[in-house]
């Protein structure tokens, strides 16, 4: 029985390197995919929501109902597009989809501001979106009647203050996550069909014939990936840096050690994944099965918390839900690698987990 | 069996579900020789030599291996074992040098042996002008050696080769023959498989399978010589309606179409073969000549395959 030889395992990653730089797909996909989704998402995906369409029924006509439409315009969380002569076409409005939000003024408008007995106004939101509902209840904070008199009942029992974000910008929240939503799907990828390939292209046969053992293989296949993830990291932070003015308020060496982690894990998962599957086509089948609970569950989308407790339960099981807290802890909020053990080991016990499945499951035979 | 054999199998056996591709095979193959598995496609050589080299497991029987029993001792045998697929399994997106580079590392030869013996095979086989070509991009002959060259980098003592002529010119294939007698000289067991007649007639050991069981084996010229069957040849205009003709005869227990001629077996009981086959065929009204002919392999093989189904 031949020995564990660091030269296999070397021969196996050299081996790889070479496919890759002759496999032009791949090989754009390491730099392609991150480039084009962070700027995408970067740019596009934002979620502190402005100039919503929004309809007005002014039924008092009153200077106070125009201060008030005045001053909700002026949140910017709406956009006054329409108006309308009636709370029933304001509703149908809203159910075409013209508008997302309407302000219905009833015609008593003053009268209920004075007596304070009655909300004095109505918003009609679709409710269809909870994130505009989110934004349009902002709303309903507006102070009344602003041209009044400062009184000291008027001020608010909260202030917020948004640390870490404190302009709410969206790219700072969501570079970070794209960077972990990238790396789970091209990291599983690439070593996903790492196995299942080389069944394909009828390489296996030899290669189970030769003195190379499965935990060599499976070491030599995860080597050239680990350097990948860490250009792909690099490429989502350093374009987050430049175009986005992400912080970055902790140690890059702590954040790189933790990432190191959660990398080694997603490509174990996707070794995994070649050892199940029987075609390139099936790997990638399960890859996307393994990748969308990732991005639902992970607090990537949805907040953690909100969720019930068997899917926070089978979340924590997740490599991105981890690397999540490392990438937010370390990068936004300063943390240091001490700070974020408690997502380590997780991540440590799946690579482990996975990677010794791999091997076990990867079989010198071909019955 | 002699005991230091090679490759020693008793009652090997594989099914797959309801199918027997291999059915109690026994089998001696000597050291040092080349010996043939000859049989059509499906007769389960491909089966019998993965179970020789560990990658499948036998339902039935054993195999001995180089004093190794297989499957459990397979991973002693990978380093002394040279195994060619029948496809291509060499990586076709890696140079010819990186295909070897790579089978060297894997077999854990040292650098410089290593570049020393990738750089003998090249010369050897002709691939040194074509080094850092894609291994894809090479013709079939090349493709082959570059498989046989790697096959026998790390020296092995044993080197299983399945069908490895059949997508080569006859050229590259006598140059192939030209090698394998050679290693067989240099002390390596040889064991090969092919369809082809030619190349069975040049083997030291040749065994015959027919669907998964041992029909004949032998040296060749053994085989030749112990075939009972009287041989004739016929020469005529209608070989197909002759066969037609003869196929009927009690007497006659096999036909075979070469061109314009017909070879067919008979019972060696038969006193005058050539005479009676052609009054048989002027009886039917068919001009032909026929005469006596040395025995063929092509002969034996199919005498072995009807004596196998009479049987069956």
């Amino acid at each position: 029985m031949p020995r564990f030889s660091l030269r296999r395992v070397g021969a196996v990653a050299r081996k790889e390197v070479l496919h890759l730089r002759r496999d032009r797909l791949t090989g754009g996909m390491i730099a392609g995919i991150p480039l084009m989704m962070t700027l995408l998402f970067g740019y596009a995906i934002n979620q502190d929501i402005r100039h919503l369409r929004a309809g007005i029924a002014d039924l008092a006509g009153t200077q106070r109902a125009r201060w008030l439409a005045a001053d909700a315009q002026a949140t910017q969380v709406i956009d006054l597009v329409t108006q309308v002569g009636s709370a029933r076409e304001l509703e149908a409005l809203l159910a075409r989809g013209d508008i997302s939000v309407g302000l219905l003024i009833p015609a008593d408008f003053d009268e209920r501001i004075a007596r304070r007995d009655r909300t004095a106004a109505q918003l009609l939101v679709d409710g269809g979106d909870p994130i505009v509902l989110g934004a349009a209840r902002t709303l309903t904070a507006l102070p009344l009647a602003t041209r009044d008199p400062p009184r000291a009942d008027a001020a608010p029992v909260f202030e917020l203050r948004a640390f870490y974000n404190p302009e709410r910008r969206s790219a700072v929240h969501i570079v970070p996550g794209i960077c972990g939503v990238i790396l789970a799907l091209t990291m599983v990828l690439f070593t996903a069909i790492a196995i299942v390939r080389e069944r394909e292209r009828g390489n296996l046969e030899l290669l189970i014939t030769t003195p190379v053992q499965s935990p060599e293989l499976m070491l030599g296949k995860i080597l050239p990936y680990i350097a990948i993830g860490y250009v792909q990291i690099s490429l989502i932070l350093g374009l987050g840096v430049l175009l986005f003015d992400l912080p970055i308020r902790g140690s890059l060496a702590d954040f790189y050690t933790a990432a190191g982690a959660f990398v080694v894990a997603s490509l174990s998962l996707g070794l995994l994944i070649s050892t199940l599957a029987e075609s390139q086509f099936q790997a990638f089948q399960m890859t996307f099965t393994s990748f969308l609970p990732q991005i639902m569950l992970s607090g990537y989308m949805f907040p953690f918390e909100g969720m019930p407790w068997p899917a926070q339960w089978l979340a924590e099981i997740f490599p991105l839900t981890h690397f999540l807290r490392i990438v937010r802890g370390i990068v936004l909020r300063g943390a240091s690698l001490g700070d974020v053990a408690g997502q380590l080991w997780p991540l440590a016990l799946f690579f482990a987990v996975t990677i010794t499945i791999a091997a076990l499951r990867f079989r010198k035979r071909l019955d | 069996m002699s005991a230091d054999a090679a490759i020693v199998t008793r009652g090997l056996t594989r099914r797959f579900g309801a199918r027997v591709a291999v059915d109690r095979l026994d089998l001696a193959v000597p050291r040092a020789q080349v010996s043939g598995f000859l049989g059509p496609n499906g007769s389960g050589k491909s089966t019998t030599m993965r179970m020789l080299c560990g990658l499948l497991t036998p339902s039935a029987g054993e195999a001995r291996v180089l004093g190794l029993s297989m499957p459990r001792d397979a991973e002693t045998l990978r380093t002394r074992l040279g195994y060619m697929t029948q496809r291509f399994s060499l990586y076709e997106d890696l140079s010819v040098r990186e295909n070897l580079e790579f089978l060297a590392a894997i077999h854990d030869l040292p650098a410089r042996e290593g570049h020393a013996r990738i750089d003998a095979r090249l010369a050897e086989f002709a691939l040194a002008p074509h080094a850092d070509q894609l291994a894809g991009s090479l013709s079939g002959g090349q493709r082959q050696r570059l498989a046989l060259a790697g096959a026998i980098l790390h020296e092995p003592e044993l080197l299983v080769l399945d069908e490895p002529t059949s997508a080569v010119d006859p050229q590259s294939r006598r140059d192939f023959w030209e090698t394998l007698f050679e290693l067989a000289e240099r002390g390596v067991t040889i064991l090969v498989s092919t369809h082809f007649m030619d190349e069975a007639e040049r083997c030291h050991q040749l065994a015959i399978l027919d669907r998964g069981r041992l029909v004949a084996s032998g040296p060749p010229v053994r085989l030749l010589a112990e075939l009972e069957d009287a041989v004739v040849e016929v020469e005529t205009e209608a070989p197909r309606a002759a066969r037609d003709a003869l196929e009927p005869l009690p007497a006659v227990r096999g036909t075979a179409q070469l061109g314009s001629r017909l070879r067919v077996l008979l019972d060696p009981a038969l006193a005058e073969p050539a005479g009676a086959v052609e009054a048989a065929l002027a009886a039917s009204g068919i001009a032909a000549r026929a005469r006596r002919a040395a025995p063929s392999l092509e002969d034996v093989f199919v005498a072995a395959t009807r004596s196998h189904e009479a049987e069956a």
